[in-house]
């Protein structure tokens, strides 16, 4: 592994993203847009709905949007044969799964910035943790999604296929995130199924610190967040063979 | 005797449930080879396992005295595959100075790279928006980055006009001046006599190995296609 290799595939993922300003746009407008249809549509019914429903949806856009994005850019690298040829050169599997793990986690970095500032400053999100937390998450679950469409990439052929393991990979960790119902009310066994599955505790990391300002909380979740990511990127390392049959 | 750049030595390969190699040996000295055979002959195949991307059965594959693949060998080895592997939405530019930086090569090599191939006007474009000859010529300028001593290329020339053909041949060549081995495979037969050196391929097997001269000589063709048909139907005749 070499610092030098992670970073020039770290630049050259975020050149390739900046040159699609249709997706740039996306990536950054549309987490924006889709807070205030939210707040918008919780804004005639009386309780705080939205500070309970806005944190959970903070804390998925990064883990989606990087999940797609990633799972998509990696099976191209994988067919195009680019790979290939970077596997037969000087790079590490870890330059390129972290070179692109810090890409994604830079972009995300700047869309939940946007994001957390558009609910906070002109939604009227309250949050009683520390701001800049949120950030702390939210970079954690872009990372996580990275490195679970990493890995996925593995296992799909085309980019249809890829596109498929969003809602087989991502939807379940939606529904039993503790989101629609809490998870302790959840039947034991979908409690004990929402428990290893990383968005809940993504999802409950981002809640903790709007309402309950508890942060050792709220690290103890990230911390768990960032070894589900680990994880996943150790398996995706195991997915990049340098020889294939 | 010239030195042996590559040592292949009983390569057995199975991809799927076809053995591709059932069991091949070769040497390549420095100077231009040529590896030709019919499509699905396994040049591909053979040239995947000399850059270490093969998962082999049996058998050793020896590069600059170096098992194949190994880590030293990674930036004295340079590999084009048939289908362009360079970014589509990088430039010309881009795409080799990301790789010269994997490769830990000097950036003035990237310039030096995209004259060779002919890509100097060019260079500021989005490699999508190339022509496909274009594209493949980026590809192979990747290749040249860190003045390699030993060229992969698979079918570089597929699909280029004349003109270019000519002048990539040229550059193959001076590229062998400098010492280097370059392995070209091809299935067009008027692109050997161009080489220093031939190896003719039929399923899995060298079936000829000498150069273009010894080739036609030994088989009293008039070119090397006529040979190579010779040498195919003599080996039908015989079994």
């Amino acid at each position: 592994m070499s610092p030098q290799i992670t970073m020039a595939v770290a630049g050259r993922v975020l050149t390739q993203v900046r040159r699609d300003h249709r997706t740039v746009a996306m990536l950054l407008v549309v987490p924006c847009v889709l807070i205030t249809l939210l707040w918008w549509m919780f804004l005639d019914l009386p309780g705080d709905l939205f500070d309970r429903f806005g944190p959970g949806l903070l804390a998925m856009f990064p883990f989606i949007v990087m999940f797609l994005v990633t799972s998509v850019t990696t099976l191209r690298e994988r067919s195009s044969g680019t790979l290939e040829r970077l596997l037969t050169m000087p790079l590490g599997k870890l330059d390129f799964l972290l070179g692109y793990a810090i890409a994604f986690g830079l972009l995300a970095a700047v869309q939940s910035t946007l994001a957390v500032a558009v609910s906070v400053g002109l939604l009227g999100l309250e949050v009683t943790g520390p701001v800049w937390l949120l950030g702390v998450v939210a970079v954690a679950d872009a990372v996580l999604g990275a490195a679970l469409g990493l890995l996925v990439s593995a296992f799909a052929t085309t980019e249809f296929q890829a596109v498929q393991f969003m809602p087989a990979f991502v939807l379940p960790q939606i529904l039993l995130c503790g989101l629609f119902v809490p998870r302790e009310a959840m039947p034991a066994v979908l409690e004990a199924i929402s428990n290893v599955l990383p968005m809940s505790y993504a999802v409950d990391a981002m809640q903790e610190l709007v309402g309950a300002a508890d942060t050792a909380e709220v690290w103890r979740d990230v911390l768990v967040v960032a070894a589900f990511a680990l994880g996943a990127l150790a398996l995706g390392a195991a997915t990049l063979r340098r020889r294939t049959p | 005797m010239m030195k042996n750049v590559v040592e292949v030595r009983d390569l057995v390969v199975v991809r799927g449930e076809r053995e591709v190699l059932p069991g091949i040996s070769l040497d390549v000295q420095a100077g231009v080879t040529g590896l030709l055979g019919p499509s699905g002959c396994g040049k591909t195949t053979l040239m995947r396992c000399l850059v270490g991307a093969q998962q082999l059965r049996s058998g050793t594959v020896e590069v600059l005295g170096e098992p194949a693949g190994s880590a030293p060998l990674r930036t004295r080895v340079g590999y084009v595959t048939q289908a362009a592997s360079v970014y589509d939405d990088l430039t010309v530019a881009e795409n080799l100075a990301f790789f010269a930086r994997v490769l830990g090569v000097d950036r003035a090599q990237v310039d030096e790279a995209v004259d060779a191939v002919g890509l100097d006007d060019h260079r500021d474009q989005v490699v999508g928006r190339l022509s496909g000859g274009q594209r493949s010529r980026a590809s192979l300028a990747v290749a040249l980055l860190g003045t390699p001593d030993l060229l992969v290329l698979d079918e570089p020339t597929v699909g280029l006009d004349p003109v270019l053909r000519r002048d990539l041949w040229d550059l193959f060549h001076r590229i062998a001046d400098r010492g280097a081995a370059v392995l070209v495979s091809s299935h067009v037969m008027d692109e050997a006599e161009r080489c220093h050196r031939l190896l003719l391929m039929r399923e899995g097997r060298i079936i000829a190995d000498g150069s273009p001269d010894e080739i036609r000589r030994t088989t009293g063709a008039r070119d090397v296609e006529q040979a190579f048909l010779h040498l195919v139907e003599g080996r039908g005749d015989a079994a």
